[in-house]
């Protein structure tokens, strides 16, 4: 593989370090939490910049409004709670405050999936990109390691709009390179290949790498594309892939209704309809477990993706 | 400043808009509009640091304000033509295709004096309080207003705010509750039974203000008395006794006017009760 886990790191410190990055280039960067600055890694802003934080208490409808208020007054505000808690929570406040508001807010959104882990289904949100693409102007960012959320929170504070950041609790390779700034809305090829073309986002980018090199030891040559900006999709690229490659696997850390899946399959049956498959959470909800055994009994991680390769170059 | 007598006239224009328009529109809200007519004649023309001529969305170097109560548009936006911030004669275009008088407040049409989208209850309070906290950090000496409705009230979100403005010393914001007991269903003692606002919003650490909101002497002086609870460190509450349809003699005191429209006669004949003004219709 041409990409070397440099050590696990969770997404979230990967958020919290771009925060801080984001806070010491532009001091209209602010940070508000309802009651999770620890789990958000918002520590480190919040020791910095005492008078630019806002802890809001566990009142996720309130942060949302406030935090559009900021933003009126030109702060650039970034929410932070679960990512369950900060969309279907909070959902009308979101649509009103900040999207049909077009506030500059941006939605930190972490222990995304079922990733999680153990806290259950309650807090495991298999829906939040849906709920988020269905909002009009919302950009939606899925980076896939540590140092791609540094770059993406970073490239979030720049852009002028409403941002959804969504990231995860476990510990997962670090494989990006470190000084790459993160582009919204362009995918990014990690892997030319000819036979399939293998779309992943957040958590399942690694997964598909490995599962690329399997399919390589098989004589099947898979292309890794990473959708690190979910919407707007870059169209473009998936359809310049999929042209070439005649299929795609689609894998995401999300159910299948309004994901990514979803969102590439539409673009394909409208522009260049090939064989598709899914690897998701297909219609459930998540349960207890570790996030490991969970992404196996979701049937969400490399093996999966690479039987899902199999089938769709089969139907070719 | 205008004196009492001064801003009765134009509170008398308002309310004649604000039947123009809807029934124009056909649709729209007029019972909550014409109780709080006065309070909000009073706050534009008295009582807010704003100025038409330098307005901007960020409202840096101004006063503020948020209609959390967002339906209340007819008396938002003929307060706002009358006090400079566009053509009177667009209020005629009130919902109407196009048109920048959207059914409740928007920010994507360019309507000056808007600061933020409303409509969905109970947000209000909360953008409201972002913004003071937002002067606050910016170390300026400006104001926040947000007026909210009682029926609003009902939503937890406005709760939620309350706790926040007050854990964030907000004393450069004054709320108003619209406190017409009235909500489409019915009084609000019978649809939701609210009690005492005055009590709870004490309880939850505000400076409580209870005036008469259809007595400009009682509304100035209220507005006098919240502005003073700067350095405080407390948010105000000012909590206006109102009359639901408050100025026609068939629509005052009850909620049937709530999201209803006069008929034609029923127009002139509130228009009559009303009488006309120097401002003139639009």
């Amino acid at each position: 593989m041409k990409y070397t886990d440099t050590g696990k790191k969770d997404t979230r410190s990967g958020f919290g370090a771009g925060l801080l990055i984001a806070g010491k280039a532009d001091s209209r960067v602010v940070a508000l939490t309802a009651d999770l600055k620890g789990s958000l890694k918002m520590d480190a802003f919040a020791a910095e910049f005492p008078e630019r934080f806002v802890q809001c208490g566990i009142a996720e409808a309130n942060m949302v409004g406030a935090a559009a208020g900021l933003a009126i007054t030109g702060k650039i505000p970034f929410i932070g709670s679960f990512a369950e808690f900060v969309t279907g929570r909070v959902y009308d406040q979101i649509r009103q405050e900040v999207a049909y508001g077009n506030t500059n807010v941006k939605i930190a959104s972490s222990h995304a999936g079922i990733t999680l882990g153990e806290d259950g289904a309650t807090h495991q949100t298999m829906e939040d990109i849906a709920l988020m693409r269905a909002l009009p102007g919302m950009v939606v960012l899925n980076p896939c390691d540590y140092n791609q959320t540094v770059q993406a929170t970073i490239a979030a504070a720049k852009y002028e709009g409403p941002v959804y950041l969504r990231f995860g609790r476990p510990s997962v390779p670090n494989f990006t390179p470190a000084d790459e700034p993160f582009v919204i809305g362009k995918a990014i090829v990690m892997n030319e290949g000819a036979d399939v073309t293998v779309f992943a986002t957040g958590h399942t980018v690694w997964e598909a790498l490995v599962a690329a090199d399997k399919l390589q030891e098989q004589g099947i040559s898979a292309e890794v594309i990473d959708i690190a900006t979910i919407k707007p999709l870059d169209a473009e690229a998936v359809l310049k892939s999929v042209s070439k490659t005649g299929c795609a696997v689609v894998a995401e850390e999300h159910n299948l209704a309004g994901g990514l899946g979803e969102a590439i399959a539409s673009t394909l049956a409208q522009c260049c309809p090939k064989p598709l498959e899914y690897v998701n959470g297909a219609d459930r909800f998540g349960q207890s477990g570790t996030p490991a055994a969970l992404m196996e009994a979701y049937g969400i991680n490399a093996a999966a993706i690479e039987a899902a390769a199999k089938k769709v170059i089969a139907r070719k | 400043m205008k004196s009492n007598k001064e801003l009765e006239t134009i509170a008398v224009q308002v309310r004649r808009d604000i039947l123009r328009m809807v029934c124009k529109a056909s649709s729209g809200h007029p019972g909550g509009s014409m109780s709080s007519t006065d309070i909000l004649t009073a706050l534009y023309f008295n009582q807010m640091n704003q100025n038409p001529a330098t307005w901007t969305r960020d409202g840096k170097g101004q006063d503020m304000f948020i209609l959390s109560a967002g339906h209340m548009t007819p008396v938002y936006y003929s307060v706002l033509a009358r006090a400079g911030y566009f053509p009177v004669e667009e209020l005629g275009t009130f919902r109407q295709m196009g048109s920048r008088l959207q059914g409740h407040p928007s920010i994507r049409k360019g309507l000056p004096g808007i600061f933020q989208a409303s409509g969905s209850l109970g947000q209000g309070l909360s953008a409201a309080a972002g913004l003071a906290l937002g002067k606050k950090i910016d170390g300026e000496d400006n104001r926040v207003y947000c007026l909210c409705g009682d029926g609003e009230s009902e939503e937890g979100q406005i709760w939620e705010a309350g706790m926040f403005a007050v854990f964030h010393k907000l004393d450069n914001l004054i709320a108003m509750t619209d406190w017409n007991g009235k909500q489409i269903d019915g009084p609000v003692e019978l649809v939701a039974g609210e009690g005492d606002l005055a009590a709870k919003w004490e309880a939850w650490g505000w400076r409580v203000i209870v005036a008469e909101g259809h007595d400009f002497e009682s509304i100035n002086s209220a507005f006098e008395l919240a502005k003073a609870g700067k350095g405080t460190g407390k948010p105000t509450m000012i909590l206006f006794k109102t009359e639901m349809g408050h100025g026609v003699d068939f629509m005052a005191g009850t909620h049937k006017w709530h999201g209803s429209v006069p008929k034609p006669e029923q127009l002139e004949d509130a228009l009559k009760q009303l009488g006309e003004t120097p401002l003139g219709d639009f």
